[in-house]
């Protein structure tokens, strides 16, 4: 039997979770094991992560690395397995988790054992979300990753931790029952919980529809899509730095994930009856949630705000059937999981030093801490979508590939980049520019050693992303070939260009340019 | 040689921002404006080999990105069109560099300044060379950017953050058209390759496809989608309010990217696509009047600005737009023409207004300056050699003048030969505001070197004479007086001339406005030379060029009498009667309002997109989201479930938590258990 890598990467945290909680000693000295503990744990994993992407065959659409271990026949079994699209996502959380550690260093102050087991538990889950391959094992994974984001707002988060970890709480559970009896309905019918599967599976039309809205109703919230995304602003203005960049960074993609697995092979024909469902919600959250970001007072509200208009582009992607806008979809996904979570550490930066998150504290930052303004500049920018950044890779190719379903919907969230110029840099200029009027701003140091560490190669795989995504984008490009060629099965809609016929010439039809 | 040329100023950027203190001012200066000393002269020989010779090729330098079909690459593309931005991006950079050690001096922050500027250069050469629509919108954006960096880089100044966003907002807009402008793009061609594009655009003449619900004829439609991008960054009638605020930024970037090179990449654009726009003469006519009415537009505001950038800046936006008209009639080969003149002269215009606010200790009114023509003569013949080349002084007929005599003719004769309405409605404005350019032209000239000395009024001058610490690195909040303080005298200061690193790139620019106009005429526009020189990088008419050369008397005359007029109607104002101006501006106070606050572009667009966002913006946060949203949402189930106090001790006791976590195992552990049994029952 070879290594199992997958079960590993999933056990090893749970188990360095475990023994955190039992570390004998006193508060400082447990505190400090803790972090290096966790601190290794999570470099561990990274360094499998690496492996696993080393060892992966980029060019099939395969699950790979599968392993089984039945628990209870014939359903709920312990199978795992990995497509180039669970790769690039458990590639981003272990990729995150470390920086997640360092960010939390000095900021956490209380409990920090527990603080820490939490999050390599939550690392856990997330990788079991993108790694399995048994419906319920994947369902437990799932809501059970809300379990430690739960506990980590609601105890080490902000004033108001208790009102926000309770919205989650409520705009998850709603989803998730829903989804549960969605998945016994088709294992059911299907007689198998086995995704690959499932994945080639045709449910009937009728039934199709009903199981996509059960699994939309749970994918919608984690986005989020509007108007379930009110949950969101709160949970990161009161979760500690870190939990916003794994909220942000990971959590947010697991809908995304969701409807690529899920919604989109398994129920083709109901994804194409309802994308006008999801295009309208998506145009209208790219410009309502990017206006309301413009009047925003708080750092961490803004840039909330600003990826729930970052993952409409997810959404009108992913239901743009076709090869650009689904890979633009998943690189959006990759990079909005990178620059908001860059995005929210450089707010945990200033946090740290002032104690607030009120934009109206700032202003001249960039006068103390011009390194500081550098990776603001350069994130904020990722964020506008740039060229040369990733932001701008992963929005323009879903665009690019959803103009060919619907012009309208391209037209409006388009409009996005200039509600996003605005509100970035609006953001940018009352933190960073003008002259210090706030005292303590004038206190401010630059740049640590650790927070370095935490940037620096956040800025480098952003940059990286921007200039040669193709190393990103080849794993995914087999398995979304296939998820395409079901839609095109079930009639996705595709622009057709017209030429008239002219004095002695024939008309003819040239079909949309590409798939 | 090519990627030397461009990648170069990267490096030397890379070096100098990095480096930034660590480095010091004399090292990164010396870095960045040798790097791009070296990319000049690399861009001559280039542009000798290509123009003159017949070199043209691309070199791939990397893999950008593919999906399915859509495939762009990372290349450099050279042929003539890109070897004459070449030299005009090099040349007025690399004088610009120079120009920046005296007039940024005494900065404290120059290795940022040097290496903004190598940025901009490095976009713009990247925006030039592209051979496909993404790698151009790369270095749009880049330039952008830069734009954006250099506007506000007195970070400090209120008026300089607003102005810097506001030109990289108005610019998304244009970027919005652009961007669809490529998805339809790829949609109809698949592909973004310009080549490509360029050789089978005819092809689809006539076709149509479905935009907006609506179907529509294919290329007008990405022609017009495609100029909305060209109108934001060449600052055009409608997304123009950008480009004089950008005056905000140090005098050296105005020169260099508001004037020569970045605001001139819109009318790059069309011409690097013009056999694309040849096939959509709808396109093309709406580019002719858009030209035009932004030619028109911008010279009227231009004649009642006080502040000397400001007009400079206008009269660039006033000359964007002949040049558009000129590419709109298809003269694509004149609009590249005016192009290269125009880069001379402005730079030359901009970095002698950059002299005369050095000399006059930052005022920038003209209303306080006067009589510096003795006190910085060398700067007062670099400015009048501008203003000759601007208003394009030559003899008529015999065909010798300074630059803008040969191009901007050359754009007005060949509107006119194009034959049709709109060629020759462009015709009318052209020669109308030609009088205009003269007008404001020496208006300036008069205003800041002759008449009596009004220095006394200005609080920059005071702050001088009195010896006060002002911030010498510039930087002072914005001078707009509604009224201006006219103030005669000296007020006891006396005007410095710039020094030698400043007055050598005036000295180069004067060569290039006297001569470039000579030089380049045949080459660039000559019905049979021109074809030989551009081969086939633009839509070359060489008909049109021919019919050009011989218009009229009339319309060849035309230009010089509208020119001459401005000159005697500035003279008269300005010089004869001093007093009359101001006298006329009250008699005619409604027509100089809507000139002074710019047919009101800026107040409309407050109130129509400012405001109404920013209520937006609130009112579907406090209405929207918490009003509606969460109150029938998340609270209303809060207050089914229980009194929301109880729902609160539920939740502080941690009882939630517990709950959730019971939940979802039961929940598992029910399907686990149950659904066997369910499925083995069916």
């Amino acid at each position: 039997m070879e290594f199992p890598i997958l079960s590993v990467m999933i056990l090893l945290p749970l188990a360095a979770g475990a023994l955190l909680l039992l570390l004998p000693g006193d508060e400082a000295g447990k505190a400090s094991t803790a972090r290096w503990i966790a601190l290794g744990t999570t470099l561990v994993e990274l360094i499998l992560g690496i492996v696993l992407w080393l060892g992966f065959d980029t060019g099939s659409s395969a699950f790979q690395y599968r392993e089984t271990v039945p628990l209870f026949e014939p359903f709920f079994s312990w199978e795992l397995g990995i497509d180039g699209i669970s790769l690039v996502l458990i590639a981003l959380s272990v990729f995150l988790m470390p920086i997640c550690i360092l960010a939390s260093w000095e900021s956490v102050k209380v409990r920090v054992p527990e603080y820490m087991a939490a999050f390599l538990l939550m690392e856990a889950l997330m990788i079991g979300v993108f790694a399995a391959t048994e419906l319920f094992l994947f369902y437990v994974m799932f809501e059970g990753g809300l379990i430690p984001m739960y506990l980590i707002i609601g105890i080490w988060g902000g004033q108001n931790r208790i009102y926000a970890s309770y919205k989650f709480f409520l705009y998850t559970l709603l989803g998730s029952v829903l989804m549960l009896l969605a998945m016994m309905y088709m294992v059911s019918v299907a007689g198998t919980a086995d995704i690959p599967t499932l994945m080639s599976y045709d449910f009937a039309e009728s039934a199709q529809v009903w199981l996509w809205l059960a699994f939309f109703a749970s994918f919608a919230v984690k986005m989020p899509m509007w108007p379930v995304h009110t949950w969101l602003p709160d949970a990161h203005v009161q979760a500690p730095t870190a939990g916003s960049v794994i909220l942000a960074g990971v959590l947010l993609k697991m809908g995304g994930y969701g409807f690529i697995r899920f919604s989109l092979p398994m129920f083709p024909d109901a994804s194409v009856d309802l994308m006008w469902l999801i295009f309208g919600l998506s145009m209208v959250a790219v410009v309502y949630t990017s206006l309301v970001a413009l009047a925003q007072a708080d750092m961490k509200k803004l840039i909330a705000y600003s990826s729930v208009a970052h993952m409409a582009f997810v959404t009108v992607g992913l239901f743009g059937f076709n090869q650009q806008a689904l890979e633009g979809s998943i690189v959006v996904m990759l990079s909005h999981g990178l620059v908001s979570g860059a995005l929210f550490l450089c707010v945990g930066v200033v946090y740290d030093r002032l104690h607030t998150r009120e934009i109206a504290a700032y202003g001249g930052v960039a006068n103390v801490m011009p390194r500081y303004a550098i990776f603001f500049m350069l994130f904020a920018m990722a964020s506008v979508g740039l060229p040369g950044t990733s932001g701008f890779v992963g929005e323009f190719l879903v665009m690019l590939g959803a103009f060919q379903a619907s012009t309208w919907a391209v037209f409006i969230v388009c409009t996005g980049i200039i509600l996003a110029a605005a509100y970035m840099l609006f953001l940018y200029r009352r933190v960073a520019f003008g002259t210090i009027t706030n005292p303590a701003v004038e206190a401010m140091r630059d740049l640590t050693a650790r927070e370095y560490a935490c940037l620096v190669p956040m800025a480098v795989v952003v940059l990286w992303m921007g200039v040669a995504p193709n190393i990103f984008i080849d794993p995914v490009r087999a398995p979304v070939a296939d998820i395409v060629a079901r839609l095109d099965a079930a009639g996705a809609p595709q622009q057709q260009v017209e030429l008239v016929a002219a004095p002695g010439t024939t008309a003819e039809t040239v079909p949309g340019a590409s798939r | 040689m090519l990627q030397t040329l461009v990648f170069l100023p990267l490096l030397a950027a890379i070096i100098a921002g990095f480096g930034n203190r660590a480095l010091g001012n004399t090292l990164a200066k010396v870095v960045t404006t040798g790097a791009l000393f070296i990319s000049a002269m690399l861009s001559w020989i280039t542009f000798f080999d290509v123009g003159f010779g017949d070199v043209s090729y691309t070199v791939p330098v990397m893999d950008w990105m593919r999906s399915g079909d859509f495939v762009v690459d990372w290349s450099l593309r050279l042929d003539t069109l890109t070897a004459v931005m070449l030299i005009v991006i090099t040349t007025v950079s690399s004088l610009v560099h120079l120009y920046s050690w005296g007039y940024m001096a005494e900065d404290p922050d120059q290795p940022r300044f040097f290496a903004y500027l190598s940025l901009f250069t490095f976009a713009m050469l990247m925006l030039v060379t592209a051979n496909n629509l993404v790698q151009m919108f790369f270095g749009w954006e880049g330039v952008g950017l830069a734009s954006y960096l250099l506007i506000g880089f007195w970070y400090y100044k209120p008026s300089a953050n607003a102005a810097a966003i506001k030109a990289f907002v108005v610019n998304r807009v244009g970027d919005f058209g652009f961007s669809l402008g490529i998805f339809g793009v790829f949609l109809v061609f698949g592909t973004v390759d310009i080549s490509v594009i360029n050789g089978t655009a005819d092809a689809y003449r006539g076709g149509t496809f479905t935009f907006l619900g609506t179907e529509v004829d294919i290329l007008t439609t990405l022609c017009l989608l495609l100029f909305v991008g060209a109108m934001g960054k060449s600052a055009q009638l409608g997304l123009h309010t950008w480009l004089p605020d950008a005056m905000e930024g140090p005098t050296p970037v105005s020169a260099l990217i508001h004037a020569a090179t970045m605001v001139t990449a819109g009318v790059f654009m069309v011409c690097r696509l013009s056999p694309l726009f040849e096939a959509a003469p709808a396109a093309l006519t709406v580019v002719t009047y858009v030209g035009a009415a932004t030619a028109l537009f911008a010279a009227t505001v231009g004649t009642v600005q006080t502040d000397i950038k400001r007009v400079i800046a206008y009269s660039t936006c006033s000359q964007l737009g002949y040049m558009f008209f000129a590419a709109g009639v298809g003269a694509y080969g004149v609009a590249m023409f005016h192009l290269t003149t125009h880069a001379f002269f402005k730079a030359l215009l901009f970095l002698g207004a950059g002299s005369v606010i050095h000399a006059m200790h930052h005022e920038q009114e003209m209303t306080h300056y006067g009589a510096l023509r003795k006190e910085i003569p060398f700067t007062y013949w670099a400015m009048m050699i501008g203003t000759l080349a601007i208003t394009g002084v030559g003899i008529p007929l015999a065909g010798i003048g300074f630059a803008g005599f040969y191009s901007k003719d050359m754009i007005i004769e060949s509107a006119f030969a194009s034959g049709s309405t709109a060629g020759f409605v462009a015709f009318a404005v052209g020669v109308f505001a030609a009088l205009l350019t003269s007008f404001y032209s020496w208006r300036l000239i008069f205003l800041t070197f002759f008449g009596k000395p009004r220095w006394a009024g200005s609080e920059h001058i005071r702050h001088a004479v009195h010896d006060h610490p002002s911030d010498e690195d510039a930087g002072h909040p914005p001078h707009e007086p509604a009224e201006p303080v006219v103030a005669e005298g000296t007020g006891g200061y006396h005007p410095h001339e710039s020094p030698a690193v400043m007055l050598i790139p005036l000295a180069i620019l004067s060569l290039g406005a006297i001569f470039s106009g000579w030089l380049f005429y045949y080459p660039f526009t000559g019905a049979e030379e021109g074809a030989e020189f551009w081969r086939g990088s633009l839509a070359f008419a060489a008909e049109l060029m021919e019919e050009a050369h011989h218009v009229p008397v009339w319309v060849k005359l035309s230009p010089f009498v509208a020119m001459v007029t401005g000159f005697l109607i500035a003279w008269n104002n300005y010089i004869r009667r001093p007093g009359s101006a101001p006298a006329f501006a009250a008699q005619f106070s409604a027509l100089y309002d809507f000139l002074k606050h710019k047919w009101y572009f800026d107040e409309l667009y407050h109130y129509v997109f400012v405001v109404p966002a920013m209520w937006l913006g609130r009112t579907l946060w406090r209405r929207g989201d918490e009003g509606t949203i969460d109150r029938f949402g998340p609270n209303g189930i809060a207050g089914l479930v229980g009194r929301s106090s109880v729902a609160a001790r539920a939740l502080q006791s941690g009882y939630v938590y517990s709950y959730a976590l019971v939940m979802l195992i039961g929940l598992a552990a029910a399907a686990a258990w149950f659904l066997p049994g369910m499925l083995r029952g069916e």
